[in-house]
């Protein structure tokens, strides 16, 4: 293996760096949000930008979420790459319909006469004690709006690379960022790291189960996974990283191989984004080749609570992805 | 026969010529909707001409605009050609957006129109990020936002003016007051005389202007859109108007009062204009009448062409949901 030389970062001075590096190339990136110019955003991602860049290209924005989104699909729409941030991903209800109505379906009701290059990143919050307004996980809603790109980064490393490729790609792109990530390190190899869009990592391998985990749910996975192996159980850890485009080879290469499916989503349950990979799996692997139902540890169908006993019932826990994969193994 | 024109006389026909063709297209729309050529809906722009006109007057080429619903007739001022517009709203692979986006989603970069959106007030923080954008690349070009109303009573409103505000961007809101918003009066949606005045919530200027009036919208649009060129900020112009036909061809019953549509028929813009055309010595009655009737051939040759045109391959309903992209593989995405 030839010798990449990283360094050690957090997801938060990854992503600042993939924003750094991407507004250095390219002068028709701006970046727009509440708190991110003079603040350098209130998990740091975009500090020092503003003395960098300054105040035309990094604007701390009115709490308007709808009119940045919106401006920054109207920016898109004439040849620049907006980056918004919507400072914790929530909000971005009152922003849906200048996302899905107006920056995912501009180029097909012009028939393909524009293109909106743009992103709008933000993070999911969950797991502190913020409540049901500030820890939800939305990817499913994303993924179900045609001509939004979805990505949910596990690591430094695939945050720098994924941000930078989402920047460059001629798409809307949501980026969901875990709060409880930003503080996270991790190797980010040196230099120029770009991470394609809609190609999954293998985080471990296994023989025995395949997880499907993006996101935080990759962590947990492996602490799980990690347990597992104690016991003699091989997990196989797939993060697609891009939700949409999926990389659904990579899925069922893993799940033929294995025969068995867990799939992790800190998401609702009822519509979710672990639903959309069983779903899609069964597309691709014939239900002969599966030694055990499908299994989806997700949240629970309920706004996400403030007590910390309540928010832990609710999310998913080490023990309920255990408690999967050896349900997968007995049937 | 033609008369010999002034170079003053000749743009002032044309401002006619351009309020004609939208009357006669629109009228042609309707008509093509009964026959069933068209489908979902037509909001006819009739009676409202002046403003679009007006306003795309004071426009260059390279500037950009948003649109609404009720949209032709922005479309048609900004430069659009009448074939490839009715095309698109007969849903043929011809038209503007290969018969994607219909009557109510026109968009044609190559006129600066940015698109129609079917969203009430949904293009406003769009125009106001576009006018952003064109000022940062270093370009003076200038991006109008039609929007009605109804538009005004929407968040986005708020949202998208004050930030347009606070960013400078070079963006004219212009609001076309038809004081109808479908069967609701506006006396039922707004407690003020004039959505010009919020412009002062602001802080940029909010300009009130007889809609039917193409002349005097032209000159207040011109003011506006110099201001914005000079980096100077929004403007927001409050047109007052009225379209004298129903809301849309799919909803085409009318709660108006019969005596407040005689009011507005009299006050038709392009009568109105015409009138001062021959008053002031610019063209001759008969010089109109061959105005109107160019613009009615005009349309006709359109809605002739359009529906000799094919319509779209069904197997064109999976292209352009995404920009080329090397991830672009089959099966990736559903």
């Amino acid at each position: 293996m030839s010798a990449v030389a990283t360094r050690e970062l957090t997801m938060a001075d990854a992503l600042n760096e993939a924003l750094r590096e991407e507004m250095q190339r390219d002068p028709t990136i701006f970046v727009i949000g509440e708190d991110i110019a003079r603040h350098g955003g209130l998990f740091r991602v975009t500090a020092g930008l503003l003395d960098e860049f300054g105040p035309r290209r990094v604007i701390d924005s009115p709490i308007s979420e709808a009119a940045i989104t919106g401006a920054g699909v109207g920016g898109a729409l004439i040849g620049c790459r907006p980056v918004v941030e919507l400072q914790i991903s929530d909000f971005v209800s009152l922003a849906m319909d200048q996302l899905v109505n107006h920056g995912a379906k501009w180029r097909y009701m012009s028939g393909g006469q524009v293109s909106v290059p743009l992103v709008v990143r933000g993070p999911i919050s969950n797991g502190i004690g913020m409540a049901a307004q500030h820890s939800q996980t939305l990817e499913a809603w994303f993924v179900h709006a045609p001509g939004l790109v979805v990505i949910m980064p596990s690591t430094a490393a695939d945050a720098k690379g994924l941000l930078k490729s989402a920047i460059r790609d001629d798409n809307p792109v949501v980026f969901l960022e875990k709060r409880l990530l930003y503080s996270r390190k991790g190797e980010v190899p040196d230099g120029e790291h770009l991470v394609p869009i809609g190609v999954a990592d293998v985080k471990r391998e296994g023989r025995d189960v395949t997880i499907v985990a993006a996101g935080a749910s990759v962590q947990l996975s492996l602490q799980a996974a990690r347990q597992l192996a104690r016991e003699g159980v091989e997990v196989e850890v797939v993060d697609p990283r891009t939700l949409k485009p999926l990389d659904i080879d990579a899925i069922a290469e893993s799940v033929a191989r294995t025969g068995r499916l867990v799939v992790v989503n800190e998401g609702a349950r009822a519509g979710g984004f672990a639903s959309e990979v069983v779903a899609r799996t069964l597309d691709h692997v014939p239900l002969s080749d599966f030694k055990a139902t499908p299994e989806r540890v997700t949240a629970k169908d309920t706004p996400i609570p403030y007590a910390t006993p309540l928010e832990r019932e609710v999310l998913p826990s080490l023990e309920d992805v255990v408690s999967a994969v050896t349900r997968v193994m007995q049937d | 026969m033609t008369s010999v024109e002034t170079g003053a006389s000749v743009a002032l026909t044309q401002l006619y010529l351009t309020m004609a063709r939208i009357r006669a297209f629109e009228a042609k729309a309707m008509d093509l909707f009964a026959e069933k050529y068209i489908r979902g809906s037509v909001h006819p722009y009739t009676g409202e001409e002046a403003v679009a006109v007006g306003v795309c007057a004071a426009l260059r080429p390279e500037d950009y605009i948003t649109s609404t619903h009720r949209g032709h007739g922005h479309c048609i001022a900004k430069g659009l050609e009448l074939r490839p517009m009715m095309a698109e709203i007969t849903g043929r692979a011809t038209g503007y957006c290969r018969g994607r986006g219909g009557s109510m989603h026109i968009t044609a970069m190559r006129h600066g129109m940015l698109g129609a959106d079917a969203i009430v007030a949904g293009s406003l923080a769009m125009a106001a990020g576009a006018a952003y954008g064109l000022q940062l690349q270093g370009k003076d070009a200038v991006v109008v936002a039609f929007f009605g109303d109804g538009g005004a009573q929407q968040g986005i409103f708020h949202e998208a003016a004050n930030l347009a505000a606070v960013l400078d961007a070079p963006v004219i809101f212009v609001c076309e007051n038809n004081q109808w918003a479908i069967s609701t009066p506006i006396s039922c949606a707004i407690r003020i005389e004039n959505i010009a005045d919020r412009a002062a919530g602001y802080g940029f200027p909010g300009e009130v202007v007889d809609g039917n009036d193409v002349l005097a919208v032209r000159d207040v649009a011109a003011r506006a859109v110099e201001r914005a060129r000079r980096g100077e900020g929004p403007t927001l112009i409050e047109a007052k108007t009225y379209r004298i036909t129903p809301h849309s061809a799919a909803t085409p019953t009318d709660n108006r009062a019969p005596d407040e549509l005689s009011y507005w028929r009299e006050r038709d813009p392009i009568v109105r204009f015409g009138r001062e055309l021959v008053e002031a010595g610019h063209a001759s009655p008969e010089r109109l009448e061959e105005l109107d009737r160019q613009a009615g051939e005009e349309v006709e040759d359109a809605a002739e062409w359009a529906l000799a045109s094919p319509y779209p391959d069904a197997a064109a309903a999976e292209e352009d949901v995404y920009a080329p992209a090397d991830w672009l593989t089959p099966g990736r995405l559903a």
